[in-house]
């Protein structure tokens, strides 16, 4: 500030937009005829999708025995696919919830999308435990709901019965706070071309919507105490997830390092695939000016912090080791770092802990294709740190006598590729049906906010200014 | 919005909340402003009452959250108590999770419910427009013409300092359709 440097703020929005070019941009990519690019990803993603219904058919009518899952290493395919995408969701809530009650404004640009890509991961989530129930249709089970068998209720002591409370609730909020932040923007798309068959669709779907300020007022409300709920509860359900893992008494999982530790990993993880999928929408969906460089510079700041939190964690795990004196406990991560399985958890620690340090360089996070690469890199490292976690712990227990091998099935790698298919087919069906930006708080954050609007303090919820450049700058002059 | 409205509708940020102020200020009565984004400080503008929606929020997570301790504590240790792993029957620590999911469930699901009946939000429900653009770029200020001591004159010299791009005089019907 001293030295004479000019503050001009570089706008979150950039190309100097207009809020009714925020709406032709917006609603225009929906008018659009889908680019090749969008066709291809379609027909791979739907190949992959329809690929895995054939899996999962075959494994509900065969039963879980076509999985590679022995009496030593019970858990191991589905689950770490179940963490990994459960994992992905949370970088949605977090850009969508954490950050707007943190007053994050660059938010806006990225959190329609980041909210949808939660819903599209919990869906895949969700597939594996229900598969793994061996018996889906019985599901209900899980719900302590009065039955003829007694009643029998469920143990609510089981962390797998706090898990289908965690999930569903998870699943519900962040479903119901996508929908709440896109209705204004469904009203918009209703009344961009009166009469047609689509401003019908979004007319019954947008409530009614009129813009007035009475229902605005409480939509801020209700925005806020979404976010406040969503919050807290995307940390619960991790360290719900951690603790299915924790309570038990396996070496290298019975640790109270485990919620913080997979609540880092979820939202380093998510981080990772926000940034795959935004630069691909960008691209695609040629959302430049509302995904800029600032954008991704910012997302790339918490991939470093948060593969800093996992790679403390990966530390203090073995020095926890090393210290506690129990041989199981040393062995087990003996066993991760140089046994069978080691050349997965060195995958793991390359691709969560070192490559990520490249994102320290800003040439590296201003090249996007670098950081498509490396958000890659991120992805693979973040599934293997949950394969290693699960089968290098269960294949090397307690007794050698009991120590087993494991190797997923066809069956097994289709279903998970199937999963794949099934995200990125919502989420290119999302992009192309839905509009991709939340063009009413993207109008919001059009003008930098200034200081000399009293208004502007107000407690409604957006006021107060960083931006991913700095600290609070004073704003460009008003055009 | 319904019966004698004068619709007002201006192009910027600004003139739309200098506008709600002048117009408080003089005390006409605001029918309702209709932006197409949340307008920081129109609520002191329009002067709105706070929200009651926390309280909402609050209750009914409250109620969430009590039920389902009594009923994990009945479930588990009155109706059929089961000895799992030597736990006490109450052991009260474990049902904590479940509490607060429930607790988060019930209130931002009822939050929302609240919000969407006060406001009268329903799918497929249809309300009156003052102008289609208040979705895209426009702002509708929407003043009661029929109030005692009002001076349509008077009114429109007061919001033509303001930059309006039109000021029309309509009648709404309750419960008409998206008369624009």
């Amino acid at each position: 500030m001293a030295n004479g440097v000019a503050l001009v703020r570089v706008p979150l929005i950039g190309g100097n937009k207009s809020a009714a070019d925020v709406t032709r941009d917006v609603v225009g990519a929906l008018d659009a005829r889908p680019s090749a690019l969008w066709w291809g990803g379609l027909a791979l993603s739907g190949s992959a999708l329809t690929l895995g219904m054939i899996a999962i058919g075959y494994q509900m009518a065969t039963g879980i025995g076509t999985w590679g899952l022995n009496r030593t290493v019970g858990w191991a395919f589905d689950i770490t696919n179940f963490v990994f995408w459960i994992g992905i969701g949370h970088a949605g809530t977090l850009l969508s919830a954490l950050l707007f009650l943190l007053r994050q404004r660059w938010r806006t640009s990225v959190n329609r999308a980041a909210e949808a890509m939660t819903l599209f991961a919990v869906m895949c989530a969700g597939l594996f435990p229900l598969i793994h129930m061996g018996r889906p249709w019985m599901f209900f089970w899980m719900l302590p709901y009065p039955n003829d068998r007694g009643s029998l209720w469920v143990n609510f002591r089981s962390p797998l019965v706090w898990d289908f409370f965690a999930i569903s609730t998870y699943f519900t909020i962040s479903a119901i706070f996508w929908y709440v932040g896109l209705i204004p923007d469904l009203a918009t798309v209703r009344d961009r071309e009166p009469g047609t068959t689509r401003s019908k669709i979004f007319g019954f779907l947008s409530l009614g919507w009129t813009g007035s300020f009475r229902t605005w007022h409480r939509y801020e409300v209700v925005y806020l105490l979404l976010a406040a709920l969503g919050t807290p509860l995307v940390l619960s359900v991790h360290t719900i997830v951690s603790t299915d893992f924790a309570t038990a008494v396996v070496p290298g999982w019975h640790t109270t390092i485990f919620p913080p530790y997979f609540v880092a990993g979820a939202i380093f993880s998510g981080m990772a695939m926000v940034l795959t999928l935004m630069l691909v929408a960008r691209k695609t969906m040629r959302l430049e000016h509302y995904i800029t460089d600032q954008h991704i510079d910012a997302m790339c700041s918490l991939v470093i912090l948060t593969s800093g939190l996992v790679g403390l964690a990966y530390g203090t795990e073995f020095f926890i080791a090393y210290y506690s004196g129990s041989p199981y406990e040393q062995f087990a991560f003996y066993n991760r770092a140089l046994g069978p399985l080691a050349w997965g958890y060195w995958i793991m620690v390359s691709c969560n802990v070192l490559i990520p340090q490249l994102f320290w360089l800003r040439s590296v996070r201003r090249n996007l294709i670098v950081v498509f690469i490396i958000s890659i890199f991120i992805n693979v490292g973040m599934w293997f740190e949950r394969f290693i976690i699960i089968v290098a712990s269960l294949q090397r227990e307690y007794l050698p006598s009991a120590w087993s091998d494991y190797a997923p099935t066809t069956i097994e790698v289709v279903t998970f590729i199937g999963t794949l298919g099934l995200f990125f087919t919502m989420f290119l069906l999302f992009c192309r049906f839905v509009p991709v930006i939340a063009m009413a708080e993207i109008k919001g954050v059009l003008r930098p906010a200034h200081g000399s609007h009293p208004a502007h303090d107000s407690h409604s919820g957006y006021s107060a200014e960083v931006t991913p450049e700095g600290p609070d700058t004073p704003g460009r002059p008003r055009p | 919005m319904n019966g004698r409205v004068l619709v007002s509708v201006f192009k910027s940020e600004d003139d739309i909340l200098q506008a709600t102020k002048a117009a408080r200020k003089e005390g006409l009565e605001i029918v309702d402003v209709f932006t197409p984004y949340a307008i920081h400080g129109m609520d002191r503008a329009m002067g709105l009452p706070p929200s009651r929606l926390p309280w909402v929020c609050f209750l009914l997570g409250l109620f969430g959250g009590l039920t389902m301790a009594i009923f994990q504590y009945w479930a588990s240790a009155v109706d059929w108590p089961i000895n799992v792993g030597g736990k006490p029957w109450h052991s009260w620590a474990a049902f904590v999770p479940v509490i607060f999911e429930v607790t988060v469930l019930c209130g931002g699901v009822g939050t929302v419910l609240f919000f969407l009946f006060w406001a009268g939000l329903r799918p497929g429900g249809q309300s009156p427009m003052s102008d289609l653009r208040v979705t895209d770029d426009r702002f509708a200020l929407v003043l009661r013409p029929t109030s005692p001591g009002f001076n349509r004159a008077a009114v429109e010299r007061l919001l033509s300092g303001f930059h309006p791009v039109s000021i029309e005089e309509r009648t709404i019907a309750a419960g008409a359709g998206k008369a624009a």
